[in-house]
């Protein structure tokens, strides 16, 4: 059934959520907060070095301190062969990153992982780590991408030949993949071009920095059982990640879902989760382990930085005629970086006939990068919103204009060759032209910028459960990681399709064992496909009940219809009879055929993707180089809101973590290929006094694919405001920012240099 | 390794721990006491996860020792709340939706009612800048300042 | 027949000698890739495993059930994951 055009009671309200006084007092759990029985302490020894082959790990004496029960390194865990598997942004390699949460042979990044141990407190097991004697033999190390694409670079893996290039590579080499995107003749494309614009960009490695830290509780039992309490983006996950890399049956796996502290796509792979069985396995007590700050900037995510430039060709009327990119991303360690989508959206909002995109999947000494928000989009479109802003000024045109002159609309043909379906970007343009924001007066010395995102959004597959309770409340389970409300958006749905009241309706995040198989939470896709399973699985109570009704009344079934959350005769042939409501049917429920329950999964197609536009308002210190967010407004197409505070709330954190990006958030190197900056003092992530508020505009086109129109949210956010930032420098200065973050120094810097 | 005798009062009761010397407050709280709605993010004092109340002033935790609670009255997350009534700082972060994940909200609580009991009608700067020692990476902390502000409102008596 | 458009340059043209657009007849997903494979060993296996399809401009992963028309257009690009 579809609600589009429904009078809604619960969807589009704003109750509180269902575990939020859990939240506020403290009670919720999270990984890091449970404990077993016996529990042993796990912690991990890293690479002091970015690169280096390992000659020996000598374990004896940290095995032989008194409360070390288990010291494992990669010999402990099976040597996996290659294999692809779909992880949060791309196929991953299941032999990558068995070696990437135990280095096998090689280290390739400071901080990778490579002995652990477990102990009777975390002091004993700090103490044991120390006593672990590790022979390298250190190598040349390379950190930067376009230093490591470098003929005579440190090559990382010597199996690595460059894929997509014909004929292959003999020579290995640090560049794991080539990707092309092709639309048109662009060298016609540029001839028929009046206004050429062309600049260079490049970004920095920025971290997801979720607050809480990874952690994890695991047991391995004497008869092979397992369970596990840990914090992820998908339970599911973990339990086939951990299954493949110690080679263990799914189901002798349990999976606990703990409340999430944040994961923005750093949640979407593992960690520590085999090395906890493994260190429980061979200790035979459940083992903790819990990452340290320093652990996650070290040994975790980041997403990728990037080199970029853009070439963009257009009449003098406005048209672009010609668009061309060339993208270089860092993907850590291992291949993998967000190239694909890099590439893919970067142009997505505009209607252009030549495109030539080329992408490289560069390795070199640094973490392997994890999904962050629209992984590769807002790499890819700082650098084309940039481009954009400068052709507009070049062409003396209103950068809103040109935008909207050139904008994509339904039936409009990328050049990666998809059309666009039921796209609400028109709408969202003129939401802006028509905001109070863009319309302001714009204070002296302050400069305004504007820039425009897109993302695919997923769906994929999610199941869940409604049961009727005896007393007429409702019970929902989904296999979905609650990283933001969605128990209370889920509640609500269901509330809707039942017709009563969201507080007699409870949501859960149900364990690997309890439900059906469930995709992770990203990609936006829980309240697309999970509540899409949802709503199915409401729908087909209401179908029982109306059976039930039928049999207490022993009329035809189709002589009955629920409304309001009552079931109700279908007109005055079907006889008089009271209405009967939830409640009233549930006590009865063992009489008229048992109890009243439905489960569905589904492998939800169709996300309709999302496009936003932010404006925002700089005002910049000269003297500091300081850039401050003056006023802020962020419009989106939502699809439908479900419930609307948390939409906004995806929103105002989306771009926030953007402005972190834009201006303060990076990785930062010595000379030894160490991170210097791997703590919040330091790696300077927004804090409230950075900011203004946050307004988010939403508007709703609704996505036909869903029961209610919705479409995801949280990952379209962080792609303007970088490009949104640098165009608002440059009203404000003069002055092109084409490096993030564009920090005090670099500001100063660029208004020295101009005189 | 012999271990301190610790006596102070926690959320209003008389407590007793034993702690090794080197220990954290916040390691104390979650690990010896069971308290554990005080949150480790980066245990170097930079993110407020952690923030209880010592004698009534804002403290990290995990920048504290546990032997340092000797004689103080110390006030976490867990003793917000009267009983079964939420505070209003409490009640105002669930109406304004001003958590997501939930993982910064007991410090960013806790933070803010030391505020509120030090500057009953703070000012929208005076309170970010007053949590700016709290981080919260899902919010933007749009939907925090508006849960603090409203929350001081109320307990001035002037909304509901 | 529905016609099938490779959009990215990366591995895939090897598999297809450079061939970047051909009919297949199909009337599934799951009919497409085993065609693929049959015309162009080793691309079944990769669209499989590693990318999406946009049937008519709509995007679907991993859906063996999706319907093609005899005019549809099919376009392989790489799968797309999310943060």
């Amino acid at each position: 059934m579809n609600y589009i055009n429904s009078d809604l009671k619960v969807v589009g309200t704003r109750p509180v959520r269902p575990d939020g006084v859990d939240k506020v007092t403290g009670r919720a759990v999270f990984s890091a907060d449970t404990r077993a029985s016996g529990m042993l302490w796990g912690k991990i020894l890293r690479s002091p070095h970015a690169h280096a082959r390992i000659v020996s790990i000598d374990t004896s004496k940290a095995e032989a301190l008194k409360g070390v029960y288990a010291v494992i390194t990669s010999a402990d865990f099976p040597n996996i062969a290659s294999e692809e598997a779909f992880v949060g942004e791309g196929p991953m390699n299941f032999r990558d990153l068995s070696c990437n949460i135990m280095a096998r042979g090689k280290v390739l990044y400071e901080g990778h992982a490579l002995a652990a141990v477990a102990a009777v407190t975390p002091a004993v097991a700090e103490q044991a780590l120390a006593l672990i004697a590790v022979q390298y033999d250190v190598l040349p190390h390379v950190i930067d991408v376009d230093d490591a694409m470098k003929d005579g670079a440190p090559v990382l893996h010597d199996d690595m030949f460059t894929a997509g290039v014909n004929p292959k590579p003999t020579k290995a080499s640090n560049i794991a993949k080539v990707v092309t995107f092709k639309k048109g003749d662009i060298d016609a494309g540029f001839a028929e071009a009046e206004v050429i614009f062309e600049d260079s960009y490049t970004t920095k490695p920025v971290h997801q920095a979720y607050i809480e830290p990874h952690a994890c509780l695991a047991n391995y039992n004497a008869d092979g059982q397992v369970t596990i309490h840990a914090s992820s983006q998908g339970h599911f996950m973990v339990r086939a990640y951990t299954a493949k890399l110690l080679g263990l049956d799914m189901a002798n796996i349990r999976v606990n879902p703990a409340e999430i502290g944040g994961g923005f796509g750093g949640k979407t792979l593992i960690y520590l989760e085999p090395v906890a069985v493994a260190l429980s396995r061979k200790a035979g007590k459940p083992v903790k382990m819990q990452m340290s700050r320093e652990d996650v900037f070290r040994g975790s995510g980041p997403t990728s930085g990037a080199s970029v430039t853009v070439k963009l060709g257009a009449k003098k009327d406005g048209t672009i005629v010609a668009a061309q990119q060339v993208l270089k991303f860092q993907a850590g360690a291992f291949a993998g970086s967000p190239i694909g989508p890099g590439c893919m959206c970067g142009f997505a909002m505009y209607d252009i006939p030549n495109v030539d995109v080329l992408g490289y999947d560069v390795v070199s000494n640094r973490p392997k990068v994890a999904a962050y928000r629209a992984p590769g989009a807002p790499i890819s479109s700082f650098a084309v919103e940039c481009a954009v802003d400068d052709l507009a000024r070049k062409l003396g045109m209103d950068p809103l204009v040109l935008r909207e002159k050139n904008a994509v609309v339904n039936g409009s043909k990328t050049h990666y060759g998809v059309s666009h379906t039921n796209i609400g970007f028109t709408q969202v343009l003129a939401a802006t032209r028509a905001h109070p924001h863009w319309k302001a007066p714009l204070a002296e010395g302050h400069g305004r910028g504007l820039a425009v995102g897109f993302w695919f959004n997923i769906g994929g597959e999610s199941s869940a459960t409604v049961h009727i309770n005896e007393d007429g409340t409702v019970m929902v389970a989904t296999g979905s990681p609650d990283i933001g409300g969605s128990r209370a958006s889920m509640g609500m749905m269901t509330a809707e399709v039942l017709g009563v009241p969201v507080s007699k309706v409870r949501t859960i995040v149900a364990d690997t064992a309890s439900i059906g198989f469930t995709f992770l939470t990203g990609g936006s896709r829980v309240t697309f496909a999970t509540g899409m399973a949802v709503t199915q699985a409401a729908e087909k109570v209401v179908e029982q009940l109306k059976a039930r009704a039928a049999q207490t009344w022993d009329i035809p079934v189709d002589a009955v219809e629920w409304q309001d959350g009552k079931a109700v005769p279908a007109g005055t042939n079907a006889g008089a009879f009271e209405p009967l409501d939830l409640a009233a049917i549930a006590a009865k429920q063992g009489r008229t055929g048992g109890p009243i329950n439905a489960e569905v999964s589904v492998n939800a197609q169709g996300a309709g993707a999302g496009f936003g536009a932010h404006i925002c308002d700089v005002a910049v210190d000269k003297e500091t180089g300081k850039v401050e967010i003056v006023r802020y407004t962020a419009i989106q197409d939502v699809g439908k809101a479900i419930h609307p505070s948390y939409v906004e709330g995806q929103i105002q954190g989306g771009a926030v973590q953007g402005i972190g990006w834009a201006l303060s958030e990076e990785y930062i190197y010595n000379d030894k290929g160490q991170m210097d900056n791997p703590g919040f003092l330091d790696y300077r992530c927004p804090v409230a006094s950075d900011l203004p508020m946050i307004e988010a505009v939403l508007v709703e086109v609704p996505n036909p694919r869903h029961p209610f129109g919705a479409r995801g949210v949280g990952e379209v956010p962080i792609v303007p405001p970088m490009a949104a930032i640098s165009n608002a420098i440059k009203g404000a200065i003069g002055l092109r920012m084409p490096d993030l973050p564009m920090s005090p120094p670099k500001v100063r810097a660029a208004i020295d240099a101009a005189g | 390794m012999s271990k301190s005798h610790v006596t102070t009062t926690i959320n209003g009761e008389a407590a007793e721990f034993l702690c090794e010397t080197q220990q954290t407050m916040l390691d104390v709280l979650r690990d010896v006491v069971g308290l554990t709605g005080s949150k480790e993010g980066c245990a170097s004092g930079d993110c407020g996860a952690c923030s209880i109340l010592v004698d009534g002033t804002l403290v990290c935790s995990c920048l504290m020792l546990g032997v340092e609670a000797e004689g103080k009255s110390i006030t976490t997350i867990e003793g917000i709340a009267q009983g079964d009534q939420l505070h209003p700082i409490q009640q105002k972060f669930l109406e304004h939706a001003a958590l997501q994940c939930g993982f910064c909200t007991p410090g960013l609580i806790v933070a803010t009612k030391a505020l509120l009991d030090e500057n009953p009608n703070p000012t929208e700067i005076e309170a970010r800048y007053w949590l700016a020692g709290n981080l919260c990476r899902c919010t933007g902390y749009d939907k925090v300042i508006r849960a603090v502000m409203d929350a001081a409102a109320v307990m001035r008596g002037e909304t509901v | 027949m529905p016609k099938v458009v490779l959009a990215s340059g990366s591995a895939s043209l090897a598999l297809t000698g450079g061939v970047t657009e051909f009919e297949v007849e199909a009337t599934n997903f799951r009919r497409l890739i085993l065609e693929l494979e049959k015309c162009f060993p080793g691309l079944g296996t990769q669209v499989e495993e590693s990318m999406a399809v946009a049937i008519d401009g709509e995007i679907y992963q991993d859906a063996y059930g999706a319907v093609l028309r005899p005019g549809s257009e099919i376009v392989l690009i790489p799968k797309i994951g999310g943060g």
